[in-house]
């Protein structure tokens, strides 16, 4: 299914020489040339491609990121470069000044990378392990349920709602995302749900 | 979108109202450009700045924000009285010729049934006069004095030039150009399509500005057609799949419904929503909603969902108000009635209005738990930043837990782009530190979740435990076996009732789309309008095989798009009566005798003849409508309504104040500013850059390079009234908060006059904040108003009244 792993073998065998001699074809100069015929093989070669989607806006731009290591081999991949799919329908290639820079976003200073816990009153954040904040939110769910679910309304009708607790999903995820969101929520009684699409 | 991206080449006439694509949505826009290059189309943009899609546009025409109803019922009445309507559409394809009940009216800005206490209406009489037959009573020559065509001629009549100028403040002669130009798309061989996002949405009266487009549109017979349509470029990337999949208070995937209280059994949930045809021969395709309800409900609970125990109806939870949507939500956390709440990939305290309001709601929390790839203001809101978040963090007792996930280049997966195209991605890089994906996050809290309830029971366990789960690593199910798990799969093999050793659906294959969903329990499939994305041939989401037959921007092979791999929703409407194209060069489907074959795959049973069934599948009418019964809370047809914080009384309803039946909060009526309020004399909206992508990318080193400093916009007459320099520092403040920011002085905006009244516009960028690697900021939404829109709760947050004077800057604590 990931088409981009029958093109990239297909250049690897063919080598620079072919990607040099399209180019000039094109009318490249022949500095232009030497450059992009360093450049192609650097990314078609050196990296592993993979085809994604622009995360910013629903034009949906297709993307290929270029990575040091293969994922699929089970390695650590560095993603090194992102530029717009030229077989894309929609963008054909092109990028906007958002979507030229999302090496930026997925590299930011400002990622997370460990769970963190502000105790009540504190003034910092401080590190704490997946086991312990899991824990802490299941046992702040189960206890919140157990203390405020609404079994029946005034007049007795089975509504089996859980008012006190909310749920604001996220929009730049995956479908694949949003229904294991859906059902893990949906089945709390939860109805304190929205998501970006509200605003 | 009705249409797709690639469809927008196929166009006469763009008319860009409600948004701003070359800077929103740049490489869509590029479709624009396409079209004006190789057909010679033009591009109509109506906005309060003059934005860089107008600079590119054929015509511009201002309007004050806000407004837009009255530019579009003056639109619809400038078409009526002038004769530009596509009569051989209107006709068969709308309700034009269905004629109302008696009792129903529409006088002084209300439709009949209003109760001002309630802010709300009696909808009884918005409904359609029923014949003894059954069917609704319909009058083809459009001579009934209650026909919808002769009430929607009535409603718009006051709309005139004149008043839109007055109401607008759009010059006669420009809104007049554009009625000319639109007018010119009434025949069946031009296009127009309308491009819009949050300029329209973000209003108490959202939704209707939508509509009063749409019915625009279908008077131009533009619905259905290749270059036509209403396409809603919309936000986020994967904002279509969340709504999709009914991410919300009061949905179930595939727009169907979570029931009320007053629904407190199936066979009452069922008895309203049995979309009994309106007229002989239509298809009223919700009247499978049994199907995919029952389908859904297997997805979610397996085994436990039953037809005794009605497909474990009582599961669900049962709704009291039309929706917790985050602005209840907010308000119930302000008056302490919330204990726990999660922010999955989303920065409240700067994307909803009255950032007061919001972060003393924060406050009241027990717990917060942010899931997220990036630092948010949200998370940190208890942490003091001065002047930009003047805080006590001893005063706030709310434990916040923070958790690093993926972003889109570190999962798999589809999302679903503005034309409902399902896009499969891979992977490309690792996740930094210990960052997880979401669905492991929430499997883990889940699993965590159900043992607790095994372990101790407590409350209603039933719907947690029995929660169908069965991934084969429940801990982290993949995305192939959630993809699979919306498609839908056969649990029961299933035999033809006329020959019983026929096998119709063999037990454990994928569905081939929602075609084959059943009531009987029979079927699983979690979103049936994705039902087709990963079939017995595998997952259609990842194909890439981007030819084009005809040229036609549909592009069958690449993606999956819901519904049923549909690229243009009613297609059948882009043909005569007869099944003929309108516009033979711009062929989409037609009827060979037989069948309807095409570009596109035919939104009608495929051998449904021409004549006997409407385009319009969905609806029980078969036709599309311009007068829309009760569907929707604020009336049949758009009114114009002021902002609830606006300059000036509404001309045609002067006793309305905002839209009459959006619902307000009893606390924050004292913190909008009063109609006319000298105090909050200019006009204020909300707007973005093209450099920015909502407060994401200030957390981006380049972006924040690009656009590194908070400013607002206004006008050069604006600036000399008020002693402002370009580039000085001012202050600008709403009856709710204030901020500090550069001033930009140019041309693109202008003083406008408003029923005789000079009004000044403040344009507000909305990309800043307290982290990240661009300049601190305040968040734009410490000036806006907590009020939604009626139908849908949108914040209004593209018209509220500020005051603005020269200042140092901020005070940097």
């Amino acid at each position: 299914m990931n088409m981009e792993l029958s093109r990239r073998t297909f250049l690897k065998t063919s080598g620079a020489g072919l990607a040099g001699t399209t180019l000039g074809a094109f009318g490249f100069s022949e500095a232009e040339a030497a450059v992009a015929a360093a450049v192609k093989p650097f990314h078609l070669v050196n990296t592993t491609e993979a085809r994604n989607t622009c995360t910013y806006c629903s034009v949906a731009c297709g993307i290929i990121i270029y990575s040091k290591g293969d994922l699929r081999k089970g390695e650590k991949a560095d993603i090194v470069h992102i530029e717009g799919d030229a077989d894309h329908p929609t963008n054909r290639g092109t990028l906007c000044p958002k979507g030229s820079a999302l090496r930026d976003i997925v590299k930011s200073q400002t990622r997370l990378t460990q769970p963190m816990l502000r105790k009540a009153g504190s003034d910092k954040f401080e590190a704490v392990s997946w086991d312990l904040a899991l824990d802490k939110i299941a046992r702040a769910m189960k206890d919140d349920r157990d203390a405020n679910f609404v079994a029946t309304n005034q007049d007795g009708v089975t509504v089996n709602r859980w008012l006190t607790t909310g749920f604001l999903a996220a929009s730049a995820t995956t479908n694949e995302t949003a229904f294991a969101t859906y059902k893990v929520v949906r089945s709390t009684g939860i109805l304190a749900f929205d998501n970006q699409a509200r605003v | 979108m009705t249409n797709a991206w690639t469809d927008i080449k196929n166009t006469d006439l763009v008319v860009i109202m409600g948004g701003n694509a070359a800077e929103a949505h740049p490489c869509g826009f590029k479709w624009v450009t396409e079209a004006k290059a190789t057909r010679g189309a033009k591009l109509i943009v109506v906005d309060p700045r003059y934005n860089r899609s107008a600079a590119v546009a054929d015509f511009y025409a201002p309007i004050r924000q806000g407004s837009d109803i009255a530019f579009l019922m003056g639109l619809i009445n400038y078409c009526i009285s002038h004769d530009k309507v596509q009569w051989d559409y209107v006709k068969p394809f709308t309700n034009a010729s269905f004629v109302v009940r008696e009792g129903y009216a529409y006088q002084d800005g209300l439709f009949t049934g209003y109760d001002e206490s309630k802010r709300d209406y009696n909808r009884d009489s918005w409904e359609y006069e029923i014949g003894p037959d059954g069917y609704a009573v319909v009058d083809e020559t459009l001579q009934n004095p209650r026909c919808v065509w002769n009430l929607l001629k009535q409603h718009v009549a006051i709309y005139t030039p004149e008043m839109v100028e007055r109401i607008c403040g759009t010059p006669k002669d420009a809104f007049l150009k554009v009625a000319e130009m639109v007018g010119e798309c009434s025949t069946p061989t031009k296009t127009m399509t309308s491009m819009y996002a949050l300029g329209w949405t973000q209003h108490s009266k959202g939704a209707q500005n939508i509509r009063g487009m749409a019915m625009l549109q279908l008077i131009l017979g533009n619905i259905g057609v290749r270059g036509g349509g209403m396409n809603a470029l919309r936000g986020h990337s994967n904002i279509q799949g969340l709504t999709d999949l009914g991410l919300m208070s009061n949905l179930i995937p595939g727009y169907l419904n979570i029931p009320t209280q007053k629904e407190p059994d199936f066979t009452t949930y069922m008895s309203t929503r049995a979309f009994k045809p309106l007229r002989p021969n239509q298809t009223s395709y919700w009247q499978n909603y049994r199907k995919f309800f029952v389908s859904f409900m297997k997805s979610m609970y397996g085994p436990a969902a039953t037809k005794e125990n009605d497909w474990a109806y009582s599961y669900l939870p049962k709704l009291d108000v039309a929706s917790y949507d985050v602005l209840r939500v907010f308000d119930m956390m302000k008056h302490g009635k919330v204990n726990l709440y999660f922010c999955q990939g989303f920065n409240p305290l700067q994307a909803f209005p009255d950032k007061g309001k919001l972060a003393a709601g924060l406050a009241k929390l027990k717990m917060l738990v942010i899931m997220d790839p990036l630092q948010t203001e949200t998370a940190r809101f208890w942490e003091d930043h001065g002047t930009f978040n003047k805080v006590n963090p001893a005063d706030i007792k709310t434990e916040v837990i923070q958790l690093p996930t993926t972003c889109f280049a570190e999962d798999e997966g589809s999302l679903v782009n503005s034309g409902r195209w399902l896009q499969w991605h891979w992977p490309g890089g690792s996740p930094p530190g210990e960052a997880k994906t979401d669905i492991w996050i929430m499997a883990q809290i889940h699993l965590r979740l159900k043992e607790l309830y095994k372990k101790e029971g407590g409350a209603f366990p039933d719907p947690i435990v029995n929660l169908n789960w069965s991934y084969k690593d429940p801990g982290e199910p993949t995305p192939e076996e959630l993809a699979r798990e919306m498609n839908g799969s056969v649990l029961v093999d299933v035999f033809d009732p006329a020959d019983p050793t026929k096998k119709v659906l063999e037990a454990g294959k994928q569905l081939s789309g929602f075609g084959q969903m059943r009531d009987d329990g029979t079927t699983a499939g979690g979103c049936w309008i994705f039902s087709g994305c990963w079939t017995e041939a595998g997952n259609m989401m990842a194909r890439r095989d981007n030819s084009d037959p005809g040229d036609a921007g549909m592009f069958l092979k690449w993606s999956f798009a819901w519904p049923a791999n549909r690229r243009i929703l009613y297609n059948r409407a882009s043909c005569d009566l007869d099944g003929k194209p309108w516009d033979p060069s711009r062929k989409l489907i037609e009827w060979d005798g037989a069948k309807w074959t095409g570009y596109d795959v035919p939104d009608i049973p495929p051998t449904a003849k021409p004549r006997d069934v409407g385009p319009f599948i969905m609806n029980p009418e078969g036709t599309s409508r311009l007068w829309v019964r009760k569907m929707m809370r604020d009336g049949p047809f758009p009114v114009h309504y002021e902002p609830f914080e606006s300059p000036v009384a509404n001309v045609i309803a002067p006793k309305v104040r905002g839209n009459p039946v959006a619902r307000v909060f009893p606390d924050d009526w004292k913190t909008f500013a009063d109609i006319g309020d000298p105090n909050f004399p200019y006009a204020g909206t909300s707007y973005r850059l093209t450099e920015h992508f909502h407060y994401w990318t200030k957390n981006n080193h380049v972006n924040s390079v690009l656009q590194p400093e908070q400013f607002v916009e206004i006008s050069e007459e604006l600036a000399k009234d008020k002693g402002i320099a370009l580039g000085g520092w001012v202050r600008v403040w709403s009856k709710r908060g204030e901020l500090y920011a550069k001033a930009v002085v140019t041309k693109r905006i202008k003083p406008m006059t408003i029923d005789g009244k000079i009004v000044h516009i403040v344009g507000v960028p909305i990309h800043w904040g307290f982290v990240g690697a661009a300049r601190k900021g305040f968040t734009a939404n410490t000036l806006t108003p907590f009020v939604g829109d009626a139908n849908i709760e949108t914040p209004e947050f593209k018209a509220f009244m500020v005051n603005i004077e020269p200042s140092t800057g901020p005070v940097v604590a």
